[in-house]
């Protein structure tokens, strides 16, 4: 569909023809605060005409915070922007639109309702008699189409084309308002290789034509595939801007999670990794060939008891599909998993739960917490659960498990009848491992159970995770700080674009720069 | 002081207490309760007696909504259910006998919760949103209690049966004894097992409450079944108060007299959080409000305008954009007095 | 950059393929015509003239309800105030004609209680966040409560000007079209091209397929969420006119549980309850058959009237499971 041949340009050679001109885009020392957190603490960022331009980080990095401060989604509260050297605010997305500067979000922000043509031209449609002009509307709206070299009836209703189809129509509603500068936030996340390669053409024609392009993705291949410029975050802050052809890969995911993890050394229990696995442990689950279309290629895992392995990989690189397949959160389209040796099948969470597997999610708000439910209701949601409404928990059993867990999670403020929704962060995520472990899992799959959480709450947490192996719990840890995954696990999986690229023992000679390796390459052997 | 005034069932109980003042006001004995032949009379006997019907209605449909969902078609199970109490009445050979008035009420309540578990199949099953689901009923159904009665108004006369509604029993009425009794057994059924956290989790946060390992689509199945079952209880005694099956009229607008009470009682909508409770005085409020028009000397078909200024006033007030806007308001008067 | 520059050799050709968005209204046409093909075949004199005329005659009042209902389901809201506003109208009208006011003053203030009350409505469902089915209970209970006020009995209408446009009408043949009839279908005509042809009813739509898409397209979404609250107001008011024509009186107690049949119109017309899809033709359609429902059991003579609601409730069911199929297939 698409006319233009990829071709991989020479970056630095990009960058010397841009050097000379002025950015269009400069922010200079931006602060975003939310209530109890600085989202962005004065961080740089410049955008130049002509170039793409990728930003990086891990989740929490504050990359969504920086294009939303820009598009004056959220206010700045202290540092300014300029606009082709205009100080500017804008009042919201439609008011950036207006003034050139188009965001393209990774959920398509577009009506599938509607036909092709609206959703591009529906702003500044062309009239006739008072009222839409339909035909010169589709005309206007193939006009775009086809710079984005796609070949569709433009009165087709949106929704009956691919996702990747969705997101060029996307870009072309941007180009309507003649866009100067183009945010682009994740869109290659559910495109498949040709869909991105059809993608990456379109974005180096706009490239040519001197568009400003802002690119988010998770995929390293693609960032180099692409991008004339990196700027890292991290933590809300600017960790390093460079020209892509400079910069490693090896070091750009350095750069992106090494060091974070900083003030949690020395405070845990170094496991003693070598005591975990007796020599004829049988496994407790094992999955062979298990997979799902779109979120995780088969892999084969194999978990034994007391032990915890640890999962690596960067954000969308399949780590938190995996841990889903292993609960039923979601079916697996292929492939068997068989507990203690007998074929099991899980294929709702709640099955998961009859063989005492638990999870909890990366997602704390949208898929942990019950807000509005106290701290003791949400403990003995998981038990309950398992009962059924019928057979409620009698209340002192209730009040028992609540207070035990909150004495030994020491959850903040200790009162059970609080909501959970007016608790922090890290206070929530003890209360969501409180209910699973009331459950007395066999095997707990941990889904980044320490973002986002102050770091006492985090050694707490991690410290948890070691005694709970000790005894024979065996525990899947989730976490994009690899100094964690490292400290605490027996053995490592690596995930890198959605398939399992390895599976390596935790020893002396794997540390955090051999693990950042396998995780940019996708080989165990360099 | 605020923590009262911020109390959910505040403004509630401030509306139900503004009816009973309006009402003695123009009539200041009417609180008064006295007895005869061993019974006790009075307009609070009355109100009791008049809410029973609507009582056990709201007592289900606060469930539902707990599950986010809505019951519309809890009118027309009302009258399917007085239709076939009583055309079982008059078709059998001994139409006052008690044994054939329990039969009614058997069959009448049976078929009515499978009324409801079809609801719930048609909401927890096949995934259909619950205003559509249950519109179907709500249409169909009152259609349904005219073939039975083959739209004529069975009248029947059989004592046990009547004593449903105008019986009494240790000097209370025997339809208050039923309502408030099945109330006071589902608020302990549902606060004493696990089935009101249950349900709040599924309305508060389904995914999370999946991922937690609850059963929803046997929750929200149930609550239906419940609710069609309740409905059935509150169209026996509808029939049972007129002894005529009046397939067009018995529960008319009773699903929005319900869910304007679970509303009034602070239940939201939007599913998660409910109070039983809130629920109680919503259907006081509605029952006293007919009660209050009645005595006031105004026309009673003028009722439904009281209707909606209670509603609006009680979901503005409830409002949290109405009230950061009176927030602002005030905060904007204290600066004003003080910078004067 | 520039649109000017690009040239176009020829139109993109459309699919000839069947675009999913019309099934629904397909599958509605097909069973109105299955419905007159039995009627004509079961029944003599079914399809003739005066039982297609009859069939727009009777049903006027509740084309113009389902097509304002129509613009609210769309954007994904509800509105059960339509059955009382309708009869707030005729009694206004009824009213204030028997009061001797001039029928030019009347008919814009019968019309425009509709639309204050749909203009409360969406205030308090836009601005306090209310739900479209608390606020719009809110709207019926004080319409139907204002009935009484204004007029607790039956008030007949003996204006000049108002009979002489109610016998107004078109006969030719056998055919009949009455002053009803037409103005209905001119509201049809008017919200097919307000909501094809204009921004606003296209934002209609785009609030229904998703409000956050819709704001983020620098569409103005609390503007039409209000406004179709105005529009199914004043369709309703405007119905309250047609039905005064129909019956020559006003009444407190007319159109009791119209709303219903205007939802079950517009359900049945293919518009999905969810909002986004579906069209005023489709539930044109839907009205026609209801309508026609009504019509084969008079016609079957044997059959007693309550048949009507369970027909209309089986075919909601159908309808319903139909389109959760359509939907299911498309994720």
């Amino acid at each position: 569909m698409i006319a233009s041949t990829p071709q991989q340009r020479p970056t630095a050679a990009t960058e010397a023809e841009h050097q000379p001109t002025s950015p269009i885009v400069q922010m200079s020392g931006i602060t975003v605060e939310f209530p109890g957190v600085k989202a962005l603490e004065n961080v740089d960022f410049r955008l130049f005409p002509g170039e793409v331009h990728a930003l990086m980080g891990e989740n929490g990095a504050g990359k969504s915070t920086l294009i939303k401060a820009l598009t004056g989604v959220n206010q700045i509260a202290s540092g300014s922007i300029t606009v082709n050297a205009t100080p500017i605010r804008f009042s919201g997305p439609a008011d950036a639109r207006e003034n050139g500067i188009s965001t393209v979000y990774q959920e398509v922000n577009l009506c599938t309702n509607l036909t092709v043509a609206e959703n591009i031209m529906l702003g500044s449609e062309p009239r006739r008699f008072g009222g839409l002009d339909w035909r010169s509307m589709r005309r206007q709206a193939a006009v775009f189409l086809k710079r984005m070299g796609l070949n569709i009836d433009p009165g087709s209703s949106l929704g009956s084309h691919s996702l990747a189809v969705q997101q060029l129509v996307a870009i072309s509603r941007a180009m309507v308002v003649d866009a100067k500068v183009l945010i682009l936030d994740e869109p290659t996340s559910s495109l498949d290789t040709d869909e991105v390669e059809q993608l990456f053409a379109v974005m180096r024609q706009l490239r040519e034509d001197g568009v400003a392009i802002l690119f988010v993705s998770h995929f390293l291949d693609q960032i180099y595939a692409i991008s004339d410029r990196i700027t890292i975050l991290r933590n809300g802050a600017l960790v390093e801007e460079r020209l892509t052809g400079e910069l490693p890969q090896r070091e750009l995911v350095s750069l992106m999670i090494a060091g974070t993890s900083d003030a949690t050394v020395g405070q845990v229990i170094e496991r003693n990794v070598v005591s975990a696995r007796k020599s004829d442990a049988k496994p407790l689950l094992q999955a062979v060939g298990l997979g799902r279309k779109g979120a995780v290629q088969p892999f084969d895992l194999e978990l034994y008891p007391g032990e915890v392995i640890g999962m690596a990989g960067l954000l969308g690189s399949g780590r938190t599909e995996l841990a889903r397949l292993l609960y039923g959160a979601d079916k697996a389209d292929e492939g068997s998993i068989q507990l203690h040796g007998v074929q099991a099948k899980l294929r709702t969470p709640r099955q998961a739960l009859g063989h005492k597997i638990a999870y909890t999610s990366e997602d704390r708000k949208g898929e942990g917490v019950i807000g509005d439910l106290s701290v003791a209701e949400n403990i003995i949601l998981g038990l309950q659960a398992a009962r059924g409404w019928t057979r409620p928990l009698p209340a002192t059993k209730a009040a028992q498990v609540v207070d035990a867990y909150i004495k030994a999670l020491g959850v903040r403020p200790a009162n059970p009848q609080a909501l959970l929704k007016n608790l922090s962060g890290g206070n929530q995520q003890k209360v969501l491992l409180a209910r699973w472990l009331a459950t007395a899992p066999k095997l707990l799959l941990l889904d980044e159970p320490t973002r986002g959480i102050d770091i006492g709450a985090k050694t707490e947490i991690m410290n948890l995770v070691s005694e709970l192996a000790e005894q024979g719990m065996s525990v899947v840890f989730i976490s994009a700080e690899l100094e964690e995954v490292l400290r605490l696990s027996d053995r490592i999986v690596v995930m890198r674009d959605h398939t399992k690229v390895a599976e390596i023992p935790s020893s002396q000679d794997v540390d955090v720069p051999r693990l950042i390796e396998i995780i940019a390459t996708g080989e165990e052997n360099t | 002081m605020t923590r009262i005034y911020k109390h959910r069932l505040f403004w509630p109980l401030v509306a139900l207490a503004a009816l009973l003042l309006a009402c003695s006001i123009k009539r200041p004995d009417i609180l008064g309760i006295t007895v005869l032949d061993g019974h006790l009379f009075g307009a609070p006997i009355d109100i009791l007696r008049n809410s029973a019907p609507l009582l056990l209605v709201a007592l289900g449909m606060t469930l539902v909504i707990a599950t986010r969902g809505i019951d519309l078609s809890v009118g027309a199970t009302v009258a399917i259910a007085g239709a076939v109490a009583l055309t079982f009445i008059a078709s059998s050979d001994q139409p006052g006998s008690l044994g054939t008035a329990l039969g009614a009420i058997f069959v009448a309540v049976g078929l009515c919760f499978l009324l409801g578990c079809f609801n719930g199949l048609l909401v927890a099953k096949f995934g259909i949103q619950p205003i559509i689901a249950t519109l179907i009923l709500m249409t169909a159904g009152r259609g349904m209690a005219m073939l039975i009665t083959n739209g004529q108004i069975t009248t029947v006369t059989s004592a046990p049966f009547s004593s449903l509604a105008s019986g009494f029993l240790m000097g209370l009425p025997v339809a208050a004894i039923i309502a408030y009794g099945v109330y006071l057994v589902v608020s302990i059924l549902v606060r004493r097992t696990a089935l009101g956290m249950l349900l709040e989790s599924v309305g508060i946060n389904p995914e999370a409450s999946r991922l937690a390992g609850v059963k929803s689509k046997t929750l929200v199945f149930t609550v239906y079944a419940l609710c069609g079952l309740l409905a059935g209880l509150a169209g026996l005694i509808f029939a049972s108060n007129t002894m005529a099956a009046d397939a067009n009229n018995a529960g008319l607008f009773i699903e929005l007299d319900a869910i304007l009470a679970v509303v009034i009682g602070g239940t939201s909508l939007a599913g998660g959080k409910f109070n039983l409770s809130g629920t109680l005085i919503g259907v006081l409020i509605i029952t006293t409000l007919s009660l209050t028009v009645t005595v006031l000397g105004v026309s009673p078909l003028v009722t439904s305008l009281f209707k909606a200024i209670v509603v609006i006033a009680v979901t503005l007030m409830m409002s949290t954009r109405l009230r950061t806007m009176l927030a602002g308001l005030r905060e904007r008067r204290r600066f004003q007095e003080v910078s004067a | 950059m520039s649109v000017a520059t690009a040239t176009v050799s020829g139109r993109v050709t459309p699919k000839l393929s069947l675009d999913r968005r019309y099934l629904p209204v397909i599958g509605t046409v097909v069973v109105f015509l299955l419905m007159l093909l039995v009627g004509g075949v079961r029944y003599e004199n079914f399809l003739s003239p005066a039982v297609i005329s009859n069939l727009f005659i009777n049903n006027a009042h509740l084309i113009v309800l389902a097509t304002g209902m129509t613009f609210v389901i769309l954007t994904g809201g509800i509105d059960l105030s339509v059955g009382a506003v309708l009869a707030l109208s005729s009694v206004i009208t009824a009213t204030l004609l028997q009061a001797g006011i001039p029928l030019i003053i009347v008919l814009p203030v019968a019309l425009l209680a509709g639309s204050v009350i749909g203009l409360g409505m969406g205030v308090m469902i836009q601005y306090f966040e209310v739900q479209p089915f608390v606020a719009t209970l809110a709207g019926m209970f004080l319409a139907r409560g204002l009935c009484f006020i204004f007029a607790p009995q039956s008030v007949p209408i003996r204006d000049q000007g108002f009979v002489s446009l109610t016998n107004w009408g078109l006969t030719v043949g056998r055919w009949r079209l009455t002053a009803a009839v037409v103005i209905a279908l001119l509201v049809v005509v008017g919200a097919l091209w307000v909501l094809h042809r204009t921004r606003f009813g296209r934002t209609v739509y785009a609030v229904g397929g998703g409000e956050q898409s819709a704001t983020l397209m620098g569409l103005r979404v609390a503007r039409t969420k209000v406004l179709v609250y105005v529009i199914s107001g004043t369709c309703a008011s405007l119905a309250g006119i047609l039905f005064a024509m129909f019956s020559r009186s006003g009444y407190a107690l007319t159109g009791v549980g119209m709303e219903l049949d205007a939802i079950a119109a517009v359900v049945i017309g293919g518009t999905l309850l969810v909002g986004g899809m579906g069209f005023v033709a489709g539930s044109l359609v839907g009205v026609m058959v209801l309508g026609l429902i009504q019509t084969i059991i008079t016609f079957e003579g044997t059959l007693s009237s309550w048949w009507t609601k369970i027909v209309i409730g089986v075919l909601l069911l159908v309808f319903v499971i139909l389109q959760r199929i359509l939907s299911l297939r498309r994720t």
